[in-house]
């Protein structure tokens, strides 16, 4: 029997792994499926193409599926969430300009930097971020709404653009995912001052989305797909994986980036500036560990809740992170799950033990930096 | 005058159309093909950070991009940021129409629309620039085909090289036994003789 050959839209970002080990090490030709991966040149681009029908299943940003369900920017379409792809991996950082005005703020404390921010006053701070829709948007909003007097103009850059877009001065600072935030280090044209997990430590960052009626009519194809992806997180977060994990994406001729850029994202080890030693960030970018992969139903509301969503909006985007599917199709192969699929987000402070389909399971923590919590079950709205 | 064209009108003049790309060439071709059916009122952007403000001066009803142009999420965010340019740059073409979006994804070409034109209007500038930039993609995948040639065929001369210096054939043994095995492996010729440039860099 031959391989189904399956069209995957990506962004060459190093948290695309999942679908590149999936393919490399034979995940997915495990399942009898063989994927063909397509780089894409915009989120713009992989959005219209996924909802035209020229790609089966796609790498998004975790609010792109949520926002278009919710009938939100350029191209609405019912786009479900099967997985989520990646946790975290996001970095901020200023020019070296910006830095100078800044006086001494640690690495990761994003209290001091926006209280630094915003007594700085001045010009409106420009910022880059990837895509209007994506976590680092949300979070960068969600964040400089605790300063009022912060005045920021949002402005969005290609990733492979944004060290370029900081050394001419088009932008202040940036929100980006890696490579991009260590390559401006490694120009030393920016210092990166936090990561994404400092304003929420469990934030959904990419997740594995294919169109709703699709998946509908393909559940067999929709199973293999989710066990493929799935093996591959759990191989991309097996601490001995990774030295072998940076040379496999560093030779993929999907990435094309050199491996001293994919390695401190998947280390976790990053330097915030030329000069410093780098920082050790734990759960920088998580693909499998503590349920990473389980699209619960409370992000995506967290996310709704974000862009505004009504009643009918929150519904909408609570209905396509298919944790239900991920509940059938995964437990045949022991996956491990949580017990409840949607949880207060920001609660855990902790790494915390939860009822799991197999007994108990770990959570990492997921508190927001303003030690708010969020709570959209429906009891409690 | 605008002359030829099939919906030209007065219905259709003073369009006002922008066009984001880099390459001159392209943005000739589509110029023209767009003069020629009628438009002229059309501008040309090079660099997308001047976007803001040029689609504020100008205020395009439509604005046509590449599909593969990197910046179109700048051009979607601006879009959004109806308060900055107060002219909303809306839609990817009409959904309503999925032949239309058909279209226009296959021949790579998007386009925003300026709120509160009528589809018909639309329809026309946008027929023309699928026609062009269906041309344009045929051309470049032409080209991609002839480079490719090339390549293959240095590879190829470089496998020939090989043999010829480590087994003292000639060129014309050389080559059929490259050919020879391709043919035995159920492989391309050109594969063969990667297979073989790779294997000798790795054992030099």
């Amino acid at each position: 029997m031959s391989d189904t050959v399956l069209n995957c839209g990506y962004v060459p970002l190093v948290d695309c792994a999942p679908l590149v080990i999936a393919k490399e090490l034979g995940f997915a030709a495990e399942e009898g499926l063989s994927l063909n991966l397509l780089r894409q040149p915009s989120w713009s681009a992989l959005r219209d193409l996924l909802a035209a029908g020229h790609l089966d299943a796609a790498q998004m940003l975790s609010p792109m599926p949520v926002a278009m369900s919710m009938g939100l920017g350029g191209m609405p379409a019912r786009i479900d969430t099967l997985m989520v792809l990646s946790v975290n991996g996001t970095v901020f950082g200023v020019s070296n300009a910006l830095r100078a005005e800044l006086g001494p703020v640690l690495f990761g404390d994003a209290d001091a930097l926006l209280a630094a921010l915003a007594a700085r006053g001045g010009a409106p701070l420009r910022i880059g971020v990837p895509f209007h829709y994506s976590m680092h948007r949300l979070l960068l909003s969600y964040w400089t709404s605790a300063a009022p007097g912060l005045a920021i103009e949002e402005i969005t850059v290609p990733p492979p653009r944004m060290a370029d877009a900081v050394a001419d001065g088009f932008v202040d600072a940036f929100w980006v995912g890696e490579p991009w935030g260590s390559l401006a280090v490694h120009q030393s044209v920016a210092e990166l001052m936090m990561t994404g997990r400092d304003v929420w430590q469990f934030a959904p960052e990419k997740v594995l989305a294919a169109r709703h009626d699709w998946v509908e009519a393909n559940e067999d194809i929709v199973r293999r797909l989710m066990r493929a992806i799935y093996q591959a997180a759990a191989w991309l977060d097996t601490p001995r994986n990774k030295p072998l994990a940076v040379e496999i994406l560093g030779r993929s001729e999907h990435l094309s980036l050199s491996p001293y850029l994919i390695d401190p994202a998947l280390t976790g080890h990053l330097s915030p500036s030329p000069t410093a030693s780098p920082a050790v960030v734990p759960r920088f970018l998580q693909f499998h560990n503590h349920a990473a992969s389980f699209p619960w139903r409370s992000q995506a509301a967290w996310i709704a809740d974000q862009l505004g969503a009504d009643v009918g909006g929150m519904e909408k985007a609570k209905a396509c992170f298919r944790s239900d599917l991920y509940r059938r199709n995964l437990s045949g192969i022991g996956a491990d799950m949580p017990g409840a699929s949607e949880k207060e987000e920001g609660a855990l402070r902790v790494e915390t033990d939860v009822a799991s389909t197999r007994g108990h399971m770990i959570l990492a923590p997921d508190a927001f930096f303003d030690g708010r919590t969020f709570d959209f079950s429906s009891e409690n709205r | 005058m605008p002359r030829g064209g099939p919906n030209v009108g007065h219905m259709i003049q003073n369009l006002r159309i922008l066009v984001v790309e880099p390459n001159p060439e392209r943005v000739r071709e589509i110029v023209d093909a767009l003069s020629e059916a009628g438009w002229s009122d059309v501008k040309a952007l090079a660099q997308i950070s001047a976007l803001d403000r040029t689609v504020k001066d100008f205020a395009p009803d439509i604005v046509l991009i590449d599909l593969a142009n990197p910046d179109r999420d700048t051009l979607e965010h601006i879009s959004y940021a109806t308060e900055t340019t107060k002219r909303a740059v809306a839609l990817f073409v009409d959904q309503t129409d999925d032949d239309l979006t058909q279209a226009a994804l296959n021949a790579g070409v998007s386009a925003y629309v300026v709120d509160g034109l009528k589809m018909e209007r639309i329809k026309a500038v946008l027929q023309t620039a699928i026609a062009r930039f269906k041309i344009m993609r045929q051309m470049q995948s032409e080209l991609d085909a002839a480079k490719q040639a090339l390549e293959d065929r240095k590879t190829i001369d470089r496998a020939k090289g090989i043999l010829m210096r480590q087994r003292g054939m000639s060129e014309d043994d050389a080559y059929n036994l490259l050919r020879k095995t391709a043919m035995g492996q159920n492989k391309k010729v050109i594969d063969v003789a990667q297979a073989l440039v790779t294997a000798a860099e790795l054992l030099s």
